[in-house]
């Protein structure tokens, strides 16, 4: 009996970081996975353009080419996340996956990373692209401001779209319905935007609550981070990334699969 | 080596599985039948911890299926051969998971050989396989870790005769080199060429389990069929023999074929077929076990 339970403690389980690179191929192996990021990396172009021809002179600057280049990211990364978690269910290999990996909430962390990593690799991607537009637009002589983006600005649009693909992940879990996480996610925002404006008792919350209000610093070109910006962004996120993340870690690791 | 002691899962009021033991030992086929909804798939994915019991305990390879550091390279397991993501490759499909195993990608191209998809067929996407090619795909997945142990869940269905005939062979050789092998099927004739034992359950309740040669000879008896089933169920009773119903006109009575003609003869009742029960093989038995329900309606 000893013999036999030592047996099957080896081989060894997969590890967190072979757990993440595994979750990171799914994200992008699938059809649908594909063509969402080519719609990020499209979207993000296609606004570099719109700043070089469409904007005034004296807004194309780097800043500017680079905050439009994230636009992709911050609309259809988010989405990228949901499916990472609903597909499992949706297409029901959540049976395969915790079939291999019992300990569901290694393969939530997982996720949890392999999203992050999917955002650095976006945001690297379109500062390329923001560059590339910066080029084009000195080869056509639209542009003579500088090629320099500030430092801080790369690391809070890395932030920004960390917390908008993990708020994706984490409306995904709390779902567990594609189309329901989906619209969700792209309904609070708006419903934040709409009700702060026209009902004045919920605009001093929006300002706490509204994810699209308080992550705007991160990623507009000269957005202004007070310590009251900090701490509204905090407040939001608590409440709409951090809580999702709990209610759906809890309800993935409790629920049976079939 | 499975070991399931006293599952029971509840649903609310509705009990799906009730009570239900049983052993799988090494170098054994074990077929686990029983009409569809009978709790099959339920106790298959209690065993691998997809589902908490509500009561009882599995145990694999002498521990809970959750406590497998590695659970792949020890256990194959298909419980579905439908739930493949239909936008991946089959190829992808198994590359993933031997990344997660940690079982080299070569490998992964030999299984996919072994159960007979072809590279061509590997390259498409899963949404455009028949059931037949799913079901090869979630064998060639059972298989990949080189596992001891195999647990499928109707891995028969879809398989065209071929198919089923290169999935007997190849379970038959899985256990003839030592390995443990519990199937499910709602259709007896699929695994009762291929298994050693059966474990038979309806309404989530173990009904019969045993090698093939007990459950015949617990079954024994004659199978009689008569024109008239009113008159020969008196005929048999007035004679003293204990008889059982196990079709519209049948019935299997433990007594000889001859005991059993002549009371039918005595009583003038007509009759269309009189046999030993174990002829017609394990399915009246399988039959008879799992109607039961109907039996005590009459």
């Amino acid at each position: 009996m000893t013999a036999m339970i030592v047996a099957v403690d080896r081989p060894a389980g997969p590890s967190l970081f072979t757990l993440a690179l595994v979750e990171l191929r799914k994200m992008v192996d699938t059809r649908a996975g594909r063509w969402l990021l080519a719609f990020v990396a499209l979207l993000g172009v296609a606004l570099v353009g719109v700043v070089l021809f469409a904007a005034p002179r004296h807004i194309r600057t780097m800043p500017e080419l680079y905050s439009a280049s994230l636009a992709g990211v911050g609309i259809l990364l988010p989405v990228v996340g949901v499916l990472s978690v609903t597909s499992e269910w949706s297409q029901r290999t959540a049976l395969a996956t915790f079939t291999l990996v019992p300990g569901r909430g290694r393969v939530l962390a997982a996720k949890v990373v392999a999203a992050s990593l999917l955002a650095a690799v976006c945001v690297a991607a379109c500062a390329v692209a923001a560059w590339a537009g910066r080029a084009l637009g000195a080869v056509l002589d639209r542009t003579d401001a500088g090629w320099g983006v500030p430092p801080q600005m790369l690391a809070t649009t890395l932030l920004a779209a960390v917390l908008g693909v993990l708020a994706g992940v984490a409306f995904g879990m709390v779902f567990l319905n594609s189309p329901l996480a989906i619209v969700m996610s792209f309904l609070l925002p708006i419903a934040w935007s709409v009700l702060g404006e026209t009902v004045s008792a919920l605009e001093g919350a929006a300002q706490w609550l509204d994810t699209g209000r308080t992550t705007a610093p991160l990623v507009e070109a000269g957005g202004r981070l007070t310590p009251r910006a900090w701490a509204q962004l905090a407040t939001s996120q608590a409440v709409w990334l951090l809580l999702p993340l709990l209610i759906g870690f809890f309800r993935v690791t409790r629920r049976e699969v079939k | 080596m499975i070991e399931v002691s006293e599952l029971t899962k509840r649903y609310g009021d509705v009990a799906a599985v009730r009570n239900v033991s049983f052993r799988c030992e090494p170098g054994t086929v074990t077929g686990f039948l029983g009409p569809n909804g009978a709790g099959k798939s339920t106790t298959m994915r209690m065993i691998c911890g997809l589902t908490p019991p509500t009561s009882g305990s599995a145990a694999v390879l002498g521990v809970p299926y959750r406590r497998i550091a590695n659970p792949g390279r020890h256990v194959g397991v298909l419980l579905d051969a439908a739930a493949q993501h239909s936008g991946r490759t089959g190829r992808e499909t198994l590359a993933l998971s031997a990344q997660v195993l940690g079982v080299d990608r070569e490998r992964a191209g030999r299984m996919l050989r072994e159960v007979g998809l072809p590279p061509a067929a590997a390259r498409r996407r899963v949404g455009g396989y028949s059931l037949g090619m799913r079901q090869r795909l979630g064998i060639a997945l059972a298989l990949l870790g080189d596992p001891r142990v195999l647990i499928l869940d109707e891995p028969a269905n879809g398989l065209d005769p071929e198919g089923i005939h290169w999935m007997r062979t190849l379970l038959r050789g899985f256990a003839d080199r030592g390995g443990t092998v519990l199937l499910s099927s709602h259709l007896l004739r699929e695994v009762e060429a291929v298994a050693d034992r059966f474990v038979v359950i309806s309404g989530g309740r173990i009904v019969a389990q045993g090698d093939k040669g007990e459950l015949l000879t617990t079954s024994g008896g004659t199978f009689v069929r008569g024109l008239d089933p009113g008159a020969l169920e008196t005929a048999l009773a007035e004679a003293g023999l204990a008889a059982r119903r196990c079709g519209p006109d049948a019935f299997t009575v433990e007594a000889d074929a001859e005991a059993v003609g002549r009371a039918a003869a005595k009583a003038g009742a007509v009759l269309l077929e009189l046999r030993s029960a174990g002829e017609g093989g394990l399915e009246e038995l399988f039959l008879s076990l799992t109607a039961e329900p109907k039996e005590n309606a009459r």
